[in-house]
């Protein structure tokens, strides 16, 4: 996924506020003088939903926006397709303001740039899954048997082969919601969003889904953008990862980098219980290639391998390293002392109470 | 001597009161009761409330309570005029709906009537059972000749539950739209519900002919309305807010949001609506013969007026037997429309 990094800059949010009340406008004033969340609460009576939130999300990427509940990550999502209205700041698709837009011009956005998969899956109980699938394109306006072939083609291809003649009751959750992501996929949108959409579903199934969805994104590389609260999820997903808290950006850039170097105590906290052997990759930790192969590597690894994968080879032995490959060229040598220092978090929760 | 004359003394408009003395006003039964020379004690344990009446004793330029209901009675007779011009002809259409459906009925013989019946049972609850259970119950009505009868108040229910539908639904999304429409019309529905059934035939009688159907019609429909635009409302405030703000992302019209997600997830509530609507119409239908209205409350009425006791019991449990059959068919219909939207 490492050649789509570089795509365009297909979603570009600057300088986001939202700002819940009664008087948003005169509330954002203060929120510019530097009000915080709480004083705003206590002493203005509006919450604070986002604040100067900045993210480019790229073309072909998994942008990833992770917090805990009430950090506005649903609220952000919501902004893009105007679901809920900005305070004040920018929000550019296809490098066009999307606050500019009429109410005819934000239809046409809804209904042929974004489709949105929902938590709570969010399908009507009185049609099939053939019908929920195809209600993207029936509200274009699409003829009942066009629509009905190319929601035929998304159901099968996420797995509901012979449920067409279903109604969503009868199926489980993660079988609902394989239906609300053929229903965004029905709509050939080239960017789709996503909010929580897995996390009412038990873990194995979740598992499931997440490996659904990477699968189809590798063949459709569509503008992706997630929202989750779980960072096993986020960091399993993302290309590019957003952590919001209390409305605000803490941190963003690749995963990776995120868990080697969190920038603020709460970042730590959040990534210290997360298994590093598994998600680190050997990338991340690898020391650059200048100057020849040294010669008592013990052997080639993949760029892409994940660090566990590292210790099962080398049998535990901290005394051996590797020449990393990528598209079979050498690109930098893995010592495993560095690689058992990356496991051990900067700092571990104490006594395994998280501070936040 | 009033009890309040000094009241008006003191605060000096005994001159303006003494102008509006009548001596020939009409004479009140109290007025009757003081010449015959009973007397009431007036001590000050005995402090008259100061009503009307008792203030006009004192000071004749205060009417008496029964100008207030006179001043009602006149209002209403001075306006009914245009009230008449205006609200004659737009309900015009209601006769001859129940003219029409009446004529219909009488003229439908018996054997073709009970297939047509049968049809609509099973299109409505697909259940033979049912079917033969309603069947059953006109069979045995017509058995004991009530069968003429009983159709005249099917006609009629007909008519005006199917009008209280075709308006209360549009009123109830209305409402459900607009919190200051919801706003406005919840008083007036409060107001439909608790007036007492025969307080709306009053000044119906004075608008209209009392041999007009619609005069009926209208009472029939005012009592009936509510419940349907209750839950149509309530049904569509409570449908999902994830589902709506799913047809939202998608770029549903509003038109596309209200017939595609709203009203078909509401459906069972309107349909339960309904029910209500059909079963208030029947109540409400005895009533009507009051005024004319046809079928098995006019023999009620016959009953209570002659004191016909069997005939009075019979033509209720008649009555009954319709309140039952119809309440089966439009549960059944609620329950087919529940059973294909379970979540």
């Amino acid at each position: 996924m490492s050649d789509l990094m570089n795509g365009d800059i297909k979603v570009s949010i600057r300088n986001l506020y939202k700002i819940f009340g009664l008087d948003p406008a005169s509330a954002l004033q203060h929120v510019y003088d530097g009000t915080s969340k709480a004083d705003l609460l206590s002493e203005h009576g509006h919450v604070l939903g986002l604040r100067d939130i900045n993210v480019d999300m790229r073309a072909g990427d998994i942008t990833v926006v992770m917090g805990l509940s009430g950090s506005g990550k649903s609220t952000l999502i919501r902004h893009l397709n105007r679901l809920i209205e900005p305070t004040a700041g920018q929000i550019d698709v296809d490098g066009e303001d999307v606050l500019a837009y009429d109410e005819d011009k934000l239809r046409e956005l809804r209904r042929q740039v974004m489709s949105m998969v929902f938590q709570k899956f969010a399908l009507l109980p009185h049609r099939s899954v053939l019908e929920n699938a195809g209600t993207t394109l029936k509200v274009r306006g699409v003829s009942k048997r066009e629509y009905h072939k190319e929601a035929d083609k998304w159901i099968k291809r996420v797995g509901l082969d012979g449920y067409g003649d279903h109604y969503p009751h009868q199926l489980s959750g993660g079988m609902q919601q394989r239906v609300g992501i053929a229903r965004a996929l029905t709509s050939n949108s080239p960017i789709m969003l996503m909010d929580e959409a897995f996390s009412a579903l038990d873990p194995l199934i979740r598992t499931d889904m997440q490996d659904l969805l990477l699968e189809l994104q590798q063949e459709l590389h569509k503008t992706i953008v997630f929202i989750s609260h779980d960072l096993d999820e986020a960091l399993k997903l993302a290309d590019h990862l957003v952590i919001l808290k209390d409305g605000y950006v803490v941190q963003q850039g690749e995963p990776q980098h995120i868990l080697l170097h969190p920038a603020d105590p709460y970042i730590e906290d959040f990534v210290s219980d997360i298994n590093r052997a598994r998600v680190l990759r050997v990338r991340s930790i690898m020391t650059p290639l200048n100057g020849p192969i040294p010669d008592n590597a013990h052997g080639e690894v993949d760029y892409d391998d994940t660090l566990e994968s590292m210790i099962a080879r080398s049998g535990g032995d901290t005394s051996h390293s590797y020449v990393v490959m990528q598209d079979n060229q050498p690109v930098g040598i893995l010592d495993m002392t560095s690689l058992v220092r990356a496991l051990v978090p900067r700092a571990a929760p104490e006594e395994g109470v998280r501070k936040y | 001597m009033a009890y309040y004359d000094s009241f008006f003394d003191k605060i000096g408009l005994r001159d303006w009161c003494d102008a509006g003395k009548t001596a020939d006003g009409p004479v009140s039964m109290a007025d009757l009761l003081a010449k015959a020379g009973v007397k009431k004690e007036e001590s000050g344990i005995n402090i008259p409330f100061p009503s009307l009446d008792e203030l006009h004793k004192a000071c004749g330029s205060i009417g008496q309570s029964r100008d207030v209901t006179k001043g009602v009675e006149d209002g209403f007779l001075a306006i009914k005029g245009a009230l008449r011009f205006v609200l004659d002809p737009i309900t015009q259409p209601l006769s001859w709906l129940l003219e029409f459906a009446l004529s219909t009925i009488e003229a439908t013989p018996w054997w073709i009537m009970f297939p047509v019946l049968g049809l609509v049972v099973y299109l409505a609850s697909k259940s033979w059972k049912l079917i033969a259970f309603v069947l059953g119950c006109l069979a045995f009505l017509a058995f004991i000749d009530h069968y003429d009868h009983a159709m005249q108040t099917l006609a009629v229910i007909y008519v005006c539950a199917f009008l209280c539908v075709l308006l209360g639904v549009p009123i109830g999304i209305a409402m459900s739209r607009s919190d200051r429409m919801q706003r406005i019309v919840i008083p007036i529905l409060d107001m439909l519900q608790t007036l007492p059934p025969f307080v709306y035939l009053i000044p119906l009688i004075f608008l209209f002919s009392i041999t007009e159907p619609k005069l009926y019609g209208i009472a029939i429909i005012l009592y009936a309305i509510v419940p349907v635009i209750r839950l149509t409302d309530l049904g569509i405030r409570l449908v999902d807010e994830d589902v709506i703000e799913a047809a939202h992302s998608f770029g549903m019209t509003d038109r596309q949001k209200l017939f595609g997600v709203q009203i078909p997830l509401a459906l069972p509530n309107i349909m339960a609506g309904i029910n209500q609507t059909i079963m208030m119409s029947l109540a409400m239908v005895v009533i009507a013969s009051l005024v004319s209205a046809p079928g098995l409350g006019v023999l009620v009425l016959r009953g209570i007026r002659n004191l016909e006791l069997g005939v009075g019991l019979v033509s209720g449990f008649g009555i009954v037997l319709l309140a039952i059959i119809l309440d089966r068919v439009t549960k059944a219909a609620l329950n087919r429309v529940n059973a294909a939207q379970k979540t």
